[in-house]
């Protein structure tokens, strides 16, 4: 089953914390928000997703099944 | 007109208009006259419970046959939609999207005010192929004249014993995004009006936490007709893969800019002659309105009116909406006063949309006022960033009509950079803002 990252955006207020546990996927914008990629997830990337999921202060990031 | 576009295609002989039959005026047709002129409303009278099962069943049947897609915008096949809303779980609730968010779009305003029976019997429609026990038709709040007459028409059948259900006429606030069906269903349950993040969607989580079908009025008037006169007349008019007629809004440089009725698949071209031709020699043509695409004009001039079609060369058929820009106008300009109104309309929710729009509106406005060299680039760049990072649909409008812009007057960008603005800039705005918040 694979999992995408997703942020809703009208939740996040680019904290940033996302994008310092996860920086192989998740840069910042000049605003200071994150920038998610669409694509699924390799496996190896997964528990690393998970963590910052879990570590979203506002709770903005989610894995979703696809 | 009839006569026109029947000689344009002579395969078919569908009669047109549809929608907009009857009296060439603006005075609202009442039921009566209505039912004159389309027959009643083909809904069983007091039916025992077996009987409403297998009309709401035979109905969505008929909707999937007809091949109706949304007219509101994004051409979503209006069968599936409604039995994906009838499937779900709970009993559903219907919303007529009357609130015409888009500056450049007029025909549900003139469809409302003009056959409010039609839309009316729409909703009923669509509340008994969902099952539905609430039905509401949304407008702006400003709108208090239309509001007031379709409460009106509204009443009259209910004292005519027409709807199974009461149709509730809510108004929504003002603003581009207070439209998009979140943020409408967001306002009905009492919150502020404006988007959501989805999941949860609408039609299986919307009003009251309850599925929730949300049509665009003009979709739902079509739905009316198509249960009086079949699936196949319907797809009598239009193209196969794109059944019908459509209402489009044509506007700039043509000599009687208003709302007409064209069968889907036909050129462009067709509808500007409905609109009584061109006035000026025109540079672009704008399509799917502020959320649009600007098109080279011997690219646009043939392009069929199809969902397809548009797709094919980048842009969207949207909500039929039709401008034309003349020669001597800026497109550049255009674009710039749109694109800063676009950002001066955000919901203020995401980040890269209350801080991405505004600085794309000043890299457009410094390309086309100030020809800063860069400028350009950097509204590529902007694009990038921008697009696909909102709730809602309003960050990637603005980059889609900016890119559009971009590709269609790359000639005119280039000339402002090196040689500073054209004089189209002087010219009077063809596309309107509202409350003209564009202060140069």
């Amino acid at each position: 089953m694979s999992e995408i990252l997703r942020v809703n955006p009208i939740a996040c207020t680019g904290r940033g914390v996302c994008a310092e546990l996860l920086p192989e996927l998740i840069t910042m914008d000049p605003w200071g928000y994150p920038i998610v990629p669409r694509a699924e997830l390799d496996d190896d990337l997964l528990e690393l997703a998970r963590k910052a999921v879990a570590a979203c202060p506002v709770l903005a990031l989610t894995l979703q099944r696809r | 007109m009839t006569v026109e576009l029947v000689a344009r295609h002579p395969a078919r002989v569908a009669r047109l208009p549809r929608l907009l039959a009857g009296p060439d005026d603006l005075r609202p047709i009442g039921l009566l006259e209505h039912e004159r002129l389309h027959g009643p409303l083909p809904l069983p009278q007091r039916p025992g419970r077996s009987q409403r099962d297998s009309a709401q069943r035979r109905l969505i049947e008929l909707i999937e046959r007809s091949r109706l897609t949304g007219r509101g915008g994004a051409g979503f096949p209006t069968g599936r939609k409604l039995r994906s809303v009838a499937d779900a779980k709970g009993r559903p609730v219907v919303v007529a999207n009357g609130a015409e968010g888009e500056p450049a779009s007029i025909k549900d305003r003139l469809l409302l005010s003009r056959s409010p029976h039609l839309v009316l019997d729409g909703i009923s429609l669509a509340a008994l192929a969902v099952k539905a026990d609430r039905a509401f038709l949304v407008i702006h709040q400003r709108q208090r004249r239309l509001g007031a007459s379709l409460e009106a028409a509204a009443a009259a059948r209910t004292a005519a014993g027409i709807d199974p259900i009461p149709i509730e006429v809510v108004g929504i606030p003002d603003g581009y995004v207070a439209s998009e069906q979140s943020a409408i269903v967001q306002y009905l349950n009492g919150g502020p009006s404006l988007p959501t993040f989805s999941p949860p969607r609408t039609h299986e989580r919307g009003f009251d936490g309850r599925p929730t079908l949300v049509n665009n009025v003009e979709t739902l008037a079509h739905l009316a007709l198509i249960a009086r006169h079949g699936d196949r007349w319907f797809r009598s008019a239009g193209v196969p893969g794109a059944a019908g007629t459509m209402l489009v809004t044509v506007s700039g440089a043509v000599v009687r800019p208003g709302v007409y009725e064209v069968q889907l698949g036909a050129p462009i071209g067709a509808a500007l002659s409905m609109a009584g031709g061109l006035t000026e020699r025109p540079q672009a043509i704008l399509t799917g309105g502020y959320f649009g695409t600007w098109l080279p004009v011997d690219l646009a001039w043939q392009l069929p009116l199809t969902h397809r079609d548009f797709r094919a060369v980048g842009g969207a058929l949207g909500a039929g909406i039709i401008v034309v820009l003349p020669d001597t106008s800026c497109g550049l300009a255009e674009t710039a006063r749109v694109v800063r109104y676009l950002a001066t309309e955000s919901a203020g929710q995401c980040g890269p949309c209350v801080f991405g729009l505004p600085v794309l509106a000043d890299a457009l406005a410094d390309l086309a006022y100030g020809g800063r060299q860069g400028s350009a680039r950097q509204a590529g760049t902007l694009i990038g960033l921008v697009e696909g990072r909102g709730a809602c649909k309003l960050p990637d409008g603005a980059t889609q009509l900016v890119r559009s812009a971009l590709e269609t007057f790359a000639t005119d960008a280039a000339w402002h950079e090196q040689r500073g603005p054209c004089y189209g800039i002087d010219r009077a705005p063809v596309l309107d803002v509202p409350g003209d918040q564009a202060d140069w």
